[in-house]
C-alpha cells in the first residue's frame, strides 16, 4: 500500500510530468490561457494517458518482449497512441456529444503529446506491475492537470497585470513556467 | 529484423482495420440542415436564444426543440432564411424586443446627496448609502449596463443616463440581468409609451427627490382611452404601469402626465421613421395629441 502512495506523491509532485520532467510543454504553454480550457485539456490528456498506459504496457509485456524486439518500443507506442486517440475521438463523438464538444479541439492535439509517450515509456522502464502502471499513469495525469490548472490560474491574472509590452504573452508565461518549475523543486526532499 | 518489420506492419494493419471499422460503425449522421443553418446564423454566440451558442441553437431548431424566431440578433430577415432551410412556410414573425430604461431622473432632475468618485460600477456605488441620488429606485448612472452590452447598443448620455440604441439592441437581456436596480426591461420595439419611473414612494416624497418622478396622481389612468395604464401596487407602494398589450401608442398619457414621468411619444413623423406606421398606424386613435400644434 505504501508503495502505491509513494508512486502517487512522486508522480504528482516530485516528478511532475510538466514541471520536473519537462514533458508535454506544448499544451502547457498553448492551452493554459483560460481555466476552463485547461481543465478540458487536462481531462482529455488524463483519459488518453491512462488508457494508453494500460495498452502500451500490455503490448510491451505480451508482444514486444516475448518477440525480443523491445527496441521498437518508441515507434510501436506512438502507433498505439495515435490510433487510440483517433478511436477514442470516434467513440466519444458517437456516444457522448457533450463530452466530445468539451474535449473536441484538444483530443487530436494529444496524438503527439510527449507526456503520454513519456509516461508509457517510464511505466516500462520502471518494470511496474499492471496495478502500479494504472496508478502511475493516473497520478501523472493528475500532475499534468494540476500543472495546467495552476498555470492557467496565474495566466488569467497576468492578463490584468502591468507587464512591460515586450514581455507580454508568451515571454512572461515562460518565466512563470520557470518559476513554477523551481518551486516544484521544493518537493524533491518529500520522500 | 524480419520479425520487427512483420510485427510493426501487422500492428499497423490491425490498428488500421480497427479504425476503419470503427469509423463506419461510429459514424455520426449530421443533419445537413444544421450546417446550412450555422452558415446563416449571426455567429455571435450571444446566448439570447437561451441555448449554448449558435451551434446549439441550430441543432435545437432542427430537432424542433427551439422556435426558429428565438434568435434576437438575426431578426426577421434571418427568420425567413431559417424558414427556407427548414422547408416550412414563413409564419408571422414576432416583433423583437429592445431594452427600455425605466428612469428619467438624470442630472438636473434628481436631488443629489453627495458626489461619488470611485469605481465606475453600479453595484459598487449602491454600497455607498444606496448611491448618491436622493431617489433610491432610479438609475445610479455608473454604466454597468453599457459595459456589459456585447453589441455596443448602450451609451451613457449627457444627463448621465444610459441611452439605448434601438437599432443596435438585440434584446439579448444581458443589461436587464446586470442592472442592480432592475430598471431595464425588454419591451417590444413598437411600444412607444413608457412610465420612466419605478419609485413607489408617495407622490410628495417622490417629487421632493426627483422632478420627473411618478407622483401617483392617476391622471394617466383617468385619461387613457384604452384602460391600459394603471397606478398599481408594487412592493410597499404604488406606481403607474403600462399594460403593453392594451397600449396603442396614442400618447395621451405622456401629454397629460404632470411630471413627464411618462415618455414623450415621438411625433407621427418619427413614428413613421421608426417603421411603426405599417403595423400600428392603423390602430391609431387619430386623437392628434401626438401631432405638434399647427
Amino acid at each position: 500500500m505504501q508503495e502505491y502512495f509513494i508512486i502517487i506523491i512522486s508522480a504528482v509532485f516530485i516528478n511532475n510530468i510538466v514541471l520536473s520532467q519537462f514533458l508535454g510543454i506544448c499544451p502547457f504553454m498553448g492551452v493554459s490561457k483560460k481555466l476552463s480550457a485547461s481543465l478540458g485539456m487536462g481531462g482529455a490528456v488524463s483519459f488518453v494517458l491512462v488508457v494508453a498506459g494500460f495498452i502500451t504496457w500490455a503490448l510491451n509485456t505480451y508482444l514486444l518482449t516475448p518477440l525480443g524486439i523491445g527496441y521498437l518500443q518508441t515507434i510501436a507506442f506512438i502507433l498505439v497512441i495515435a490510433s487510440l486517440v483517433q478511436f477514442v475521438e470516434m467513440v466519444i463523438k458517437k456516444f457522448s456529444p457533450s463530452l466530445y464538444k468539451a474535449l473536441g479541439i484538444y483530443l487530436p492535439l494529444i496524438t503527439t503529446n510527449c507526456a503520454v509517450l513519456g509516461v508509457a515509456i517510464i511505466n516500462i522502464q520502471k518494470e511496474f506491475s499492471l496495478g502500479k502502471v494504472m496508478v502511475h499513469s493516473l497520478s501523472h495525469a493528475a500532475g499534468f492537470t494540476l500543472a495546467l490548472v495552476l498555470m492557467s490560474g496565474i495566466r488569467e491574472r497576468l492578463e490584468d497585470a502591468d507587464i512591460p509590452e515586450s514581455m507580454r504573452g508568451v515571454p512572461i508565461a515562460l518565466i512563470v513556467a520557470a518559476l513554477m518549475s523551481i518551486s516544484f523543486l521544493g518537493f524533491s526532499g518529500l520522500i | 529484423m524480419l520479425v520487427a518489420v512483420i510485427t510493426l506492419a501487422a500492428m499497423g494493419g490491425v490498428f488500421g482495420i480497427i479504425l476503419g471499422i470503427a469509423g463506419k460503425k461510429f459514424a455520426v449522421e449530421v443533419d445537413p440542415r444544421v450546417e446550412s443553418l450555422l452558415q446563416v446564423l449571426p455567429g455571435a454566440n450571444c446566448g439570447a436564444c437561451g441555448l449554448p451558442g449558435c451551434a446549439g441553437f441550430a441543432e435545437a431548431v432542427v430537432a424542433n426543440e427551439a422556435k426558429p424566431n428565438a434568435c434576437a440578433p438575426g431578426g426577421a430577415s434571418l427568420y425567413e432564411k431559417i424558414a427556407v432551410i427548414l422547408g416550412s412556410d414563413v409564419s408571422a414573425y414576432e416583433e423583437r424586443s429592445v431594452a427600455q430604461l425605466l428612469c428619467h431622473g438624470g442630472l438636473g432632475h434628481v436631488r443629489m446627496l453627495y458626489r461619488y468618485e470611485g469605481i465606475q460600477d453600479c453595484h459598487a456605488v449602491l454600497k455607498k448609502f444606496l448611491g448618491p441620488k436622493a431617489c433610491n429606485y432610479g438609475c445610479v448612472q455608473q454604466g454597468s449596463c453599457s459595459h456589459v452590452c456585447p453589441f455596443g447598443a448602450i451609451q451613457m448620455g449627457a444627463d448621465g443616463l444610459p441611452v439605448v440604441d434601438y437599432y443596435l439592441c438585440t434584446g439579448c437581456n444581458k443589461c436587464v440581468v446586470e442592472c442592480p436596480q432592475q430598471i431595464l426591461k425588454l419591451v417590444g420595439i413598437s411600444h412607444l409609451a413608457h412610465v420612466r419611473c419605478v419609485n413607489t414612494q408617495k407622490g410628495k416624497e417622490a417629487k421632493a427627490n426627483c422632478t420627473v418622478a411618478c407622483i401617483k396622481c392617476k391622471i394617466c389612468e383617468k385619461n387613457c382611452p384604452e384602460d391600459a395604464v394603471h397606478v398599481v401596487a408594487v412592493g410597499e407602494g404604488t406606481v403607474a404601469v403600462i399594460d403593453y398589450e392594451k397600449c396603442t401608442n396614442c400618447g395621451i398619457c405622456a401629454v397629460k402626465c404632470p411630471t413627464k414621468a411618462i415618455d414623450n411619444i415621438p411625433p407621427l413623423s418619427d413614428k413613421v421613421m421608426l417603421g411603426i406606421k405599417d403595423t400600428n398606424a392603423n390602430q391609431c386613435l387619430q386623437c392628434n395629441v401626438c401631432k405638434p400644434a399647427s
